[in-house]
């Protein structure tokens, strides 16, 4: 039976973690190898490196990064952030990432997603959504949800799946940082209408927000990043939950 | 021990070389002819879609060099659906070692099928020591059915083909080089256990 995913998402900037992770057991706590070798081994079914990078340099890096996560890593993993055409792309998926995440580019310029499926294939192209709820419409963002667009959230995912990408990635601004669960209202509506596997991001702050979103919010995988840094949340026992709740995990 | 990991630009095969580097060996990226016919085990690695995959293998003569390969060798992901009839992606002509078609995945069920999923009825050698039910990872829309050289299963809507073998050739649905420990044992049986 295919199982649910737990995805730590960790945060790079110039080949470095950012907002700090609270590993003890970690030689260098902003060696982002380090880390995504520990969190294979405790049982990550996946992992998300987001580049937050804003010079050209910090994207270089995040390159080599990727061959070094490639070398050590047993687990599959996603690259995203600021990647915005076909060479972007082509470069992290021969250095080794097994997916590519797009975002913002995919707004700005839609057919980005039909360009790099046709050349890589759906199955690695991602397409992260990051939106908000505003008086009962989820609006898409950009810019790490500072910028609205005109894009309702529903009608953007639906237009992604139809251009090919493999999955989608959707980040809920009004759950994001508060610890209070996933916005499985929204996440369910995506799943059930779309037919590509659904990540939900945004809003894990305790066991029980993960069941709800897995039952719920109908998510094919669960992102986080403080609770997981921060060992708030040991996804050992998250996944343990998961199986007494009958909720189909890799242990 | 000489691997060649046949190079055809279509894949993550970097990853593939890790994996292997990990378990204590090198392998060599290559798209020559003599190289891969000298090789003591050959990996055909593959992502994307299977048309232009396909076309590649024609462009390089590669589609009637592989099907003659006397070495083990193991076709991964798209690798083990091209070593299959044929396929319904872009509808094109496989190499026909195994003798199953290629089908989409229906949709009762999310495509492309992303994660981890369990392989079972386990019938050969490359599952040395891996026990029933273990998990691997699997990123596909298209699947082969179970038939006589299936040597392991999946069930994703259906029952189908996880792994198959003809002879001296094997393939994988799922990767190997992202499977965890699990993955690591059956790329390790591929290269110490089979010849």
């Amino acid at each position: 039976m295919l199982t649910k995913r737990i995805i730590p998402c960790l945060d790079i900037k110039n080949g470095r973690t950012v907002k700090g992770v609270n590993f003890v057991d970690l030689r260098d706590a902003g060696d982002p190898v380090e880390l995504a070798e520990i969190y294979a081994k405790t049982g990550a079914d996946e992992l998300v490196f987001l580049d937050i990078s804003a010079t050209e340099e910090g994207r270089r890096t995040l390159a080599d990064l990727v061959l070094r996560v490639a070398e050590k890593v047993n687990i599959p993993f996603t690259v995203g952030g600021g990647i915005s055409s076909v060479e972007d792309v082509d470069i992290l998926l021969q250095n080794g990432a097994d997916k590519v995440s797009i975002n913002s580019s995919a707004v700005k310029n839609p057919q980005l997603i039909n360009d790099l499926v046709a050349k890589f294939g759906s199955q690695c192209i991602v397409v992260a959504i990051d939106a908000k709820e505003i008086d009962g419409e989820w609006i898409v963002h950009l810019v790490g949800g500072k910028v609205p667009t005109k894009l309702n959230l529903f009608n953007w995912a639906k237009e992604v799946e139809e251009r090919g990408a493999g999955e989608i990635l959707f980040t809920s601004m009004n759950h994001d940082g508060t610890k209070n669960g996933f916005a499985n209202e929204a996440l369910a509506k995506l799943s059930t209408e779309l037919n590509i596997p659904i990540i939900a991001s945004g809003g894990a702050g305790k066991i029980s927000h993960f069941t709800d979103t897995f039952i719920d919010g109908k998510a094919d995988a669960a992102l986080a990043a403080s609770v997981f840094h921060f060992k708030e949340i040991s996804i050992k026992e998250l996944k343990e939950e998961l199986h007494r709740n009958a909720i189909p995990v890799r242990l | 021990m000489k691997i060649v990991i046949i190079d055809y630009g279509a894949g993550n095969i970097q990853s593939i070389k890790f994996a292997i580097q990990r378990l204590g060996y090198e392998a060599v990226l290559s798209h020559d002819v003599k190289e891969i016919k000298e090789a003591d085990k050959v990996i055909f690695p593959g992502v994307g879609e299977a048309s232009s995959a396909m076309k590649k293998l024609r462009a390089s003569k590669l589609d009637s060099i592989i099907p003659e390969l006397k070495q083990p060798v193991l076709g991964i992901c798209l690798g083990m659906q091209l070593m299959c009839k044929s396929s319904q992606e872009g509808n094109t002509l496989g190499l026909g070692i195994f003798d199953v078609e290629v089908v989409k995945f229906p949709k009762t069920v999310k495509v492309p099928q992303i994660g981890w999923n369990q392989i079972s009825n386990l019938k050969s050698k490359l599952f040395k020591e891996v026990k029933e039910n273990e998990h691997i990872y699997l990123v596909h829309s298209y699947y082969a059915p179970v038939c006589k050289e299936t040597i392991a299963q999946s069930d994703y809507a259906i029952n189908y083909s996880a792994a198959l073998q003809k002879d001296n050739f094997f393939g994988t649905q799922f990767h190997p080089e992202k499977s965890s420990l699990v993955g690591e044992r059956i790329l390790k049986n591929f290269l110490v256990h089979i010849n």
